[in-house]
């Protein structure tokens, strides 16, 4: 079952999922940080309460998530098309992966930043920082732990997402597993495509963990 | 000479709304403060002393009445010009509000950072101001690696940074043993003389008014009960609310007292945050008389012992030496204890 051609053809596909997962989770920390700061500074008690721009971008955030993936990944073909080019392969992929974290990841730095003693932010505002200030030096400097634990669970998820493009052929582990796995009946090829998927989530947790351990002064 | 006034509170009130109603933090309060006075606000917890302060630098907004520092009125101030302002009122808090994840070091070069000092102009100005507090070999640790009076003096020398004028100190050393507490004050009171910065210390101790202010404000329910130099309002108090902080540490009734048996209490560095006497005697519903106590450092750790004389009743005197064995502090029974 496991010649040179295969090997190389599972080689490849994990570099596809390691490429749709890093990319996408890149992409969606741009959209989602922004958004994650902006919850937390629209937020009644936050440093520039707006409730029309908070509800709005609350309500995204729950709406997105709660739209099953592989419904939303058939949802916005159109858009993906309209994007990409095409609806389908590890690129087009990348879209729908993107716009599906998006909100998972404004969530996550939402409640990172929330994490910041008030006590802090109060004595910034007290020497005369201004929002920018406490954003860039209190609120994300402080919580910079927080934030990349949080990074390596959202890496896990997006990984098990891209998984689940498979369905639509959209290249990587998952769909290997689901051609060989589930339409060919060879549980032996599942089973691998599994291992090293769980295999990727353990380096990434691993990693995220070293890393965020490596940058916390606070027990020492 | 006339004083130059330097912070004038006037007919200041706040109101929040609660989900339980209208809360009234602070009622037509007034006050003066002159340049480099060390002004004590005391109250008991919920008096509205941390609101009081909070409006000295706008963190709060008075919800009528105004503010003014050296003449400025801060509610006519813009935003921008209101935070130009704060870098003049410096301010220090209960927890120290230091950044875990920055140096001491860095932590004194913050407030120089946002004004937009250079980096090596910032972090020459935050050594020298390591210096003052005396902390200069801590300047690569982290908050985490620092006792509480440590992270207070970074708090102080990171106050000191942009020069103020106006030094703003939160129950600064409520979180502080009594030894940490009187460094802490006798150092507050050094940078008032050296720098001729007007201080403004909110506390609920009265200790900390008699040591290092020169006047007090009693407020009490948001409202100012009574204002003056301390010697007089110390020895005159006119109010019931200035009587009660007054008293709180003197004045008990020793006619109650009859007992003979004495015990020394030692205190370890982590006993000595919660009210173990005060718990005591409120669960054992009887006086204990306070005959001696005392905290000596004894390598950099907080030892405090003293000494009490219970109650005469032996089945009381018991349940309190039984109370504070469970809090695990070393209890001794003196006999024939003469104080």
């Amino acid at each position: 079952m496991l010649d040179n051609q295969m090997i190389l053809m599972l080689a490849k596909e994990a570099w596809i999922t390691i490429y749709m997962t890093l990319s996408s989770t890149a992409l969606a920390y741009l959209i989602g940080l922004p958004m994650g700061i902006a919850l937390v500074l629209t937020a009644k008690d936050g440093l520039r309460p707006h409730p029309i721009i908070y509800k709005v971008l609350d309500f995204v955030a729950n709406i997105v998530r709660s739209v099953p993936f592989i419904i939303l990944l058939i949802m916005l073909m159109p858009v993906t098309k309209w994007i990409v080019g095409k609806s389908y392969g590890p690129t087009a992929t990348i879209v729908p992966l993107t716009i599906a974290a998006a909100p998972f990841i404004a969530r996550l730095v939402e409640s990172s930043l929330l994490e910041v003693d008030r006590g802090v932010i109060e004595a910034a505002q007290s020497m005369g920082a201004g929002t920018w200030h406490i954003v860039w030096k209190v609120l994300l400097a402080e919580a910079r732990v927080s934030l990349i634990v949080n990074a390596t669970i959202a890496l896990a998820t997006i990984l098990g997402y891209s998984a689940m493009s498979g369905a639509v052929g959209g290249g990587g582990l998952g769909d290997v597993a689901i051609r060989y796995g589930y339409h060919r009946y060879q549980v032996g090829m599942m089973m691998i495509t599994v291992v090293l998927l769980v295999l990727l989530v353990q380096i990434m947790q691993y990693t995220g963990t070293a890393i965020s351990k490596v940058m916390d002064k606070r027990n020492r | 000479m006339y004083e130059q006034v330097m912070i004038s509170v006037k007919d200041v009130s706040k109101t929040f709304t609660t989900n339980e109603g209208v809360v009234n933090a602070l009622d037509h309060v007034n006050l003066e403060i002159h340049k480099g006075e060390i002004y004590g606000i005391i109250g008991m917890s919920g008096a509205g002393k941390s609101t009081l302060v909070r409006c000295l630098n706008f963190l709060e907004r008075p919800t009528t009445g105004t503010v003014c520092i050296e003449q400025h009125d801060l509610s006519a101030m813009k935003e921008k010009e209101l935070r130009a302002l704060r870098t003049k009122i410096a301010m220090i808090f209960q927890h120290f509000n230091l950044l875990m994840q920055r140096t001491v070091l860095d932590n004194v070069c913050f407030p120089l950072e946002i004004a937009g000092v250079s980096k090596r102009e910032a972090r020459q100005k935050a050594a020298e101001l390591l210096k003052i507090v005396d902390l200069e070999e801590k300047a690569k640790a982290y908050p985490s690696q620092l006792s509480g009076g440590q992270k207070q003096r970074v708090a102080i020398a990171r106050a000191l940074a942009m020069e103020p004028k106006i030094l703003l100190c939160d129950e600064a050393t409520s979180a502080l043993d009594p030894t940490t507490t009187k460094s802490i004050l006798a150092l507050l009171k050094d940078i008032n003389e050296r720098f001729g910065i007007t201080m403004v210390i909110i506390t609920h101790e009265m200790a900390v008014v008699q040591e290092i202010c020169t006047h007090v404000a009693i407020i009490d329910q948001g409202a100012l009960a009574e204002t003056g130099r301390v010697e007089e309002v110390f020895s005159h108090p006119k109010t019931e609310a200035a009587r009660k902080l007054i008293y709180q540490s003197g004045g008990k009734d020793y006619s109650l007292m009859h007992g003979r048996k004495c015990i020394r209490i030692v205190f370890s560095e982590n006993s000595s945050f919660e009210p173990v006497i005060g718990n005591m005697i409120l669960e054992c519903k009887a006086p204990a008389n306070i005959l001696l106590a005392d905290t000596k450092d004894i390598g950099g750790i907080a030892h405090g012992q003293m000494i009490l004389q219970l109650p005469e009743d032996e089945i009381v005197a018991n349940r309190m030496i039984a109370y504070l064995r469970e809090r695990r502090l070393e209890v001794e029974v003196l006999q024939d204890y003469v104080g």
